[in-house]
């Protein structure tokens, strides 16, 4: 089943030239997404049009068939719940004079979900991983990977279909990078990802589909086996050769 | 023949707490040291301590030996020769060793003239010019006569750092030391600044001292590593020990997880 559909989308930031060209693209329901770029290729763009945050300058957008309209409040308040995201930068994405409970009711509340929040808190920390005392504390007290945690937690709270990660794990340390990978994995279980990320390598780790991105185009799509094994595209070639690894010594 | 550069010993406190404890190390011309360490490891700090610059409050202890001039308690008019001829720093954002408001060939030209002073030569407008695009070249910078006249803002961030990597060369230093420098690049401009950096490195038989979290780029950068956890050194040894046998506990973790990622997309080569 698809859950959102571009079809010939293309996008400009005012009258200025073109950052997004006749982008198609489709995520499924099961499937995680990667969009892989690097800076300039408009990810950040498409992510925003994913989230309803911009309306494309050209082509269509639809979220289970129906076009995505921003301006439609009831349609969006559904896209709101079934449609999540986490961000970078896990210091400037939780408000410092939160509380970690309140924080992660946010969605809940501002959806006007009709359920027991309090059980709903408790049992998105536990999803997490983090002790059921953290509702109680500030973000100022947790670790950049605790914060990330958090984030995560507001993002699934609302039980959405479909959670949206722009680059999660950039900010942290490796050790906990891979807790993190290990963290969505188990979420991916029960909703769809779409990860956008310059990191091929942590994006390959979780998801079945990849698109690379390229100054505003898709130079290639298609499953993620496929791409790794076999890029078509020159740029994904040199993507890919230009990925430092761990030498083999043994 | 006298190392570069001799650490021994060095611990590093702020407000009586300490943030670097006894990390030893030395390097020598011509050999490549990385430092490895996730964040508050205490690498920036031991490579601050090692060209005296050590932020305000924090204070330093045991030896650190710079061209044979010992760093550790020396006044400001000492050591300040140092930077810039027996070590050059390189950071990971290029635009705080750039000045906004400066064409980029005067930059590099201005470390050219100090060198000059600091040697007793006298050099002309021309000489120094020329150099300028010579240096530019040889970091592989694009049409140099025309990128000499820029801003750095007018420039992408590829271009900064290698604009930054000749400013450093500009002062002919025996010791680099390069702090995350591929950091906040793509991954196509972060290969091609690590091949430069290692062309020069080589050609000009200096001594790197090159500091990431990254374990594949330290990898691909040094022959010897050095891995910091919460300020103490756990291990240290050649790249093909410390990354092939990790002896310690918190190396190991590091490279599982290096590897968990490498083996995610290790299919396609």
């Amino acid at each position: 089943m698809s859950l959102i559909d571009l079809a010939a989308v293309s996008f400009a930031y005012g009258r200025s030239r073109k950052v997004l060209h006749d982008i198609d693209l489709r995520i499924e329901a099961g499937r995680n997404l990667g969009i892989v770029g690097e800076s300039g290729s408009g990810k950040t763009t498409i992510l925003r049009l994913l989230l309803g945050l911009a309306r494309p300058t050209s082509g269509r957008i639809a979220f289970r068939g129906e076009p995505l309209d921003p301006r439609d409040r009831l349609f969006m308040r559904g896209f709101r719940r079934s449609v999540q995201a986490v961000f970078q930068d896990p210091y400037s994405s939780l408000d410092p004079r939160q509380k970690v409970a309140d924080i992660i009711a946010e969605p809940l509340r501002s959806l006007n979900v009709d359920t027991d929040i309090d059980a709903a808190v408790a049992e998105a920390l536990a999803s997490v991983d983090l002790p059921s005392g953290a509702a109680g504390r500030y973000p100022h007290e947790f670790s950049g990977g605790q914060r990330q945690r958090i984030a995560i937690a507001r993002a699934i709270v609302s039980q959405p279909e479909l959670v949206l990660a722009d680059e999660v794990v950039s900010a942290l340390d490796l050790t906990t990078r891979i807790r993190i990978v290990d963290l969505l994995k188990s979420l991916s279980e029960r909703t769809t990802l779409v990860l956008v990320s310059h990191d091929i390598g942590f994006v390959a780790l979780l998801c079945q589909d990849l698109v690379i991105l390229e100054k505003g185009r898709i130079v290639e799509q298609g499953s993620a086996r496929n791409i790794l094994s076999a890029p078509k595209h020159p740029y994904t070639q040199r993507l890919l050769e230009s990925t430092p690894r761990l030498p083999d010594f043994t | 023949m006298a190392d570069l550069l001799n650490i021994e010993n060095l611990t590093i406190h702020h407000a009586r707490q300490p943030l670097v404890s006894g990390v030893s190390l030395s390097l020598a011309a011509g050999e490549r040291v990385g430092l490895i360490g996730e964040s508050g490891s205490g690498k920036s700090l031991t490579a601050l301590a090692a060209i005296g610059l050590l932020p305000e409050g924090m204070t330093a202890s045991g030896s650190v030996l710079l061209a044979g001039q010992q760093v550790i308690g020396a006044a400001e008019r000492d050591i300040v020769g140092f930077r810039g001829t027996a070590v050059a720093t390189i950071f990971q954002e290029p635009l705080t060793a750039l000045d906004p408001l400066m064409r980029i060939g005067d930059q590099i030209a201005e470390v050219l003239r100090r060198r000059a002073r600091r040697d007793g030569r006298s050099v002309s407008r021309a000489d120094v010019a020329n150099e300028v695009l010579a240096l530019m070249a040889r970091v592989a910078l694009p049409d140099p006569t025309r990128l000499a006249r820029a801003y750095p803002h007018e420039m992408s961030g590829g271009q900064r750092q290698r604009a930054a990597i000749a400013m450093a060369l500009a002062s002919r230093p025996s010791l680099l030391i390069a702090d995350e420098p591929t950091t906040a690049l793509d991954v196509t401009t972060q290969a091609e600044v690590l091949k430069l950096l290692e062309t020069l490195v080589r050609e000009e038989n200096m001594g790197l001292l090159f500091i990431s979290h990254d374990l594949p780029v330290v990898g691909a950068a040094v022959d010897r590593v050095l891995v910091l956890r919460a300020g103490e050194l756990v291990e240290e040894g050649q790249i093909a020990e410390v990354f092939g046998r990790p002896r310690h506990p918190y190396t190991q973790g590091l490279v599982e997880a290096a590897r968990a990622f490498d083996h995610a997309i290790g299919a396609a080569l």
